[in-house]
C-alpha cells in the first residue's frame, strides 16, 4: 500500500476489442494527484478509446479500473455544448446534474468562466454565436465549473488552429495551477504533450501495452519555448520510445 | 425574470406579429385568384369571397356556428391529444429499441396504405355516429406521423451528448430529460403541426360521413340545398378554427423550445 494508495486512478492490465479486433490490451498506467499526464501515440492507437474507458463511458472488455478521485469532468475534442442553452447554461449543465444550490450556481459559472477566459457578456449567448474558439473555452469552463479534482481531456485542442491552440493550453496548465486537479491528458501532438504535462506516457502503436514513459524536467508551466523544442528534437532524435509517433498510416490498420 | 428577458420577449413577439403582414399578403393573392374564378364561373359555381366572408359572419351572429364548430374543434383537440401521446410514447419507445423499430415499419406501412374513408366506415359500424368515431379515425390516420417524428428525434440525436451528459454524471433519466427529449422535440414539432392540420381535416371528413353533426354535418347540409356560400363559409370557418388553434397551442410552445434556433439565424432572415 503507501504509494499505492495515493493514485487517483489505477488502470490495470485493461484491454478492448471492437467487432473481435483487440484495439487495446495490457494497459497498466497510474496517476497521482495534481499530477498531468499526457498520452499520446499514433492516430488510431485507441488513446480516446482509453480515455473513454478510464471515465467509464465504454466499459472495458477486459482489466480494472480503481478511481479514488470524488469527481471527474472531461473535455471533448468537440466542444460538444447543448446547442439549445445559452453558454452560460452549458457550464452550469453539471450543476444541475450534482444538484448544487440554485443560489450559488451563478457565481461558480463566473468563476468558471472566468478562468477559461470567457467574457460575462458571452455567458448569455447560444453557442452558435460563438466561434470555434470561444466554444472550446465554454467547454473548459463546464469541466472545471464542479472543481472535479481529476478532468479528462481527449485531443481537445486538435481542431483548433496553432495560435489558438497555445492560448487554450495555456490556460490549462493555469487552471491546473490554481485548482489542483490531476489530468489524463490524450494528444498526438507531442509539443502539446511537453508543454502541459508532468510525465509523458507513450502508447504502443497497436495498443498493445504502454510502450515505456517519460518524466518531464520542471513544472508544466516552466518549460519556454526553447525548452520544449530542445526536449521535442531530443524526443524525436535520440529516443527510440518516440520513433513511431509521427508516422503510422491509420488506413494500414486491419 | 429579468427586465432585459422581459424586453427579449416583447421584441419576439412584436417581430411574430409584424411578420403577420407577410401572411396577410398571400391570403390577399388567395382571395383575388379566388376573384377571379368568381368572376369567369358565376355565382353558383363560385362565391365571391366577400360574400363567402359575409356568410361565415352572418353563420357566426346566429350563433350555431359557434356551438358546432366548439364540437369539431373539441372532436379534432381529443383525437389529437390521443395521438400525440401514444405517437411520442410509441415513437420514442421504439427509437430506443431496434427491435421494436423493425417490428413497427410493416405496421407504420399498413396503417399509412389503408386510406382514412376505409377507418370511418369501420368506425362507424364500431361505435356509431359519436365523437368516438371521429376520435379513432383521427387516432388511427395520424398518430404514424407524430411516431415516426418522434423515431426520427432519437434516431438522429447527437450521442456525443449524451455521452458528455454522462461524463458528468447523468443518468439514464436525466440524460433522456435534459438531453435527448429537446434534441426530439426539434423533430416532433413539425410532425405534431401536421398532424393536428390532418386532425381537423379527418374529423370533418368523418363527421360529413358519419352524419355526426359538427362542421361536417354542416356542410353535408350545405351540399344538399346546394347553398355554395353556406358551404364555402363553413370551410373558411374549419380553417380559422384550425389556425386558431395552432398558433395558441402549438407555436408558441415551439417558439420557447427554439429560441436558440432564432439566434442562430443569419441577421438578414432573422427580421
Amino acid at each position: 500500500m503507501g504509494r499505492q494508495a495515493m493514485n487517483l486512478l489505477e488502470m490495470d492490465r485493461i484491454g478492448h476489442s471492437f467487432f473481435g479486433r483487440t484495439v487495446l490490451a495490457g494497459i497498466s498506467l497510474a496517476i497521482e494527484p495534481g499530477q498531468i499526464v499526457a498520452l499520446v501515440g499514433p492516430s488510431g492507437s485507441g488513446k480516446s478509446t482509453l480515455a473513454h474507458i478510464a471515465a467509464g463511458l465504454v466499459p472495458p472488455r477486459e482489466g480494472r479500473i480503481t478511481r479514488r478521485y470524488a469527481r471527474h469532468a472531461m473535455v471533448f475534442q468537440e466542444p460538444r455544448l447543448l446547442p439549445w442553452a445559452t453558454a452560460a447554461g452549458n457550464i452550469g449543465f453539471p450543476l444541475r446534474l450534482t444538484r448544487a444550490p440554485r443560489r450559488d450556481r451563478a457565481g461558480m459559472i463566473r468563476t468558471a468562466a472566468l478562468r477559461a477566459g470567457l467574457l460575462a457578456e458571452d455567458l448569455t449567448k447560444y453557442p452558435s454565436e460563438l466561434s470555434g474558439g470561444m466554444r472550446q473555452r465554454a467547454a473548459i469552463a463546464r469541466a472545471l465549473v464542479t472543481e472535479p479534482d481529476f478532468i479528462y481531456f481527449d485531443e481537445p485542442f486538435t481542431a483548433l488552429d496553432i495560435a489558438l491552440k497555445r492560448r487554450m493550453q495555456d490556460l490549462v496548465i493555469e487552471a491546473a495551477a490554481k485548482a489542483r486537479f490531476a489530468a489524463l491528458f490524450i494528444t498526438h501532438d507531442l509539443s502539446e504533450a511537453i508543454r502541459i504535462s508532468h510525465r509523458i506516457l507513450v502508447l504502443d502503436p497497436h495498443g498493445q501495452g504502454i510502450a515505456g514513459e517519460r518524466q518531464l524536467p520542471g513544472a508544466p508551466g516552466s518549460r519556454d519555448d526553447q525548452t520544449v523544442f530542445t526536449l521535442r528534437q531530443h524526443c524525436l532524435n535520440d529516443d527510440p520510445l518516440f520513433a513511431h509517433i509521427d508516422d503510422i498510416d491509420e488506413r494500414l490498420r486491419p | 425574470m429579468s427586465l432585459a428577458a422581459c424586453l427579449d420577449r416583447l421584441a419576439r413577439l412584436g417581430r411574430f406579429l409584424w411578420s403577420a403582414w407577410a401572411g396577410l399578403a398571400g391570403l390577399c393573392l388567395i382571395a383575388a385568384l379566388w376573384q377571379a374564378g368568381h368572376e369567369a364561373y358565376g355565382d353558383f359555381v363560385l362565391t365571391a369571397p366577400l360574400d363567402t366572408i359575409a356568410a361565415a359572419a352572418r353563420l357566426l351572429r346566429d350563433g350555431t356556428a359557434q356551438e358546432l364548430l366548439a364540437l369539431t374543434t373539441r372532436r379534432a383537440l381529443t383525437g389529437f391529444a390521443l395521438c400525440a401521446v401514444a405517437g411520442t410514447l410509441a415513437g420514442v419507445a421504439a427509437g430506443y429499441s431496434p427491435a421494436t423499430l423493425r417490428l413497427s415499419r410493416p405496421v407504420l406501412t399498413l396503417l399509412l396504405g389503408v386510406p382514412p374513408i376505409a377507418w370511418i366506415v369501420l368506425a362507424m359500424i364500431w361505435f356509431g355516429p359519436s365523437d368516438t368515431t371521429v376520435a379513432a379515425v383521427i387516432l388511427i390516420s395520424s398518430t404514424p406521423v407524430v411516431f415516426v417524428g418522434a423515431v426520427e428525434g432519437v434516431v438522429t440525436r447527437d450521442r456525443g451528448l449524451d455521452d458528455m451528459a454522462r461524463v458528468f454524471g447523468a443518468g439514464p433519466l436525466r440524460r433522456f430529460l435534459f438531453v435527448s427529449a429537446r434534441q426530439i422535440s426539434a423533430q416532433l414539432f413539425p410532425a405534431l403541426i401536421l398532424a393536428l392540420g390532418s386532425a381537423f381535416k379527418v374529423a370533418i371528413m368523418a363527421e360529413l360521413l358519419a352524419n355526426a353533426g359538427g362542421i361536417g354535418g354542416a356542410l353535408a347540409r350545405a351540399r344538399a340545398m346546394l347553398d355554395i356560400a353556406e358551404a364555402l363559409a363553413w370551410v373558411i370557418l374549419a380553417v380559422a378554427a384550425l389556425i386558431v388553434v395552432e398558433y395558441v397551442l402549438i407555436r408558441p410552445v415551439r417558439a420557447e423550445l427554439e429560441r436558440w434556433r432564432e439566434a442562430a439565424a443569419p441577421w438578414g432572415v432573422k427580421r
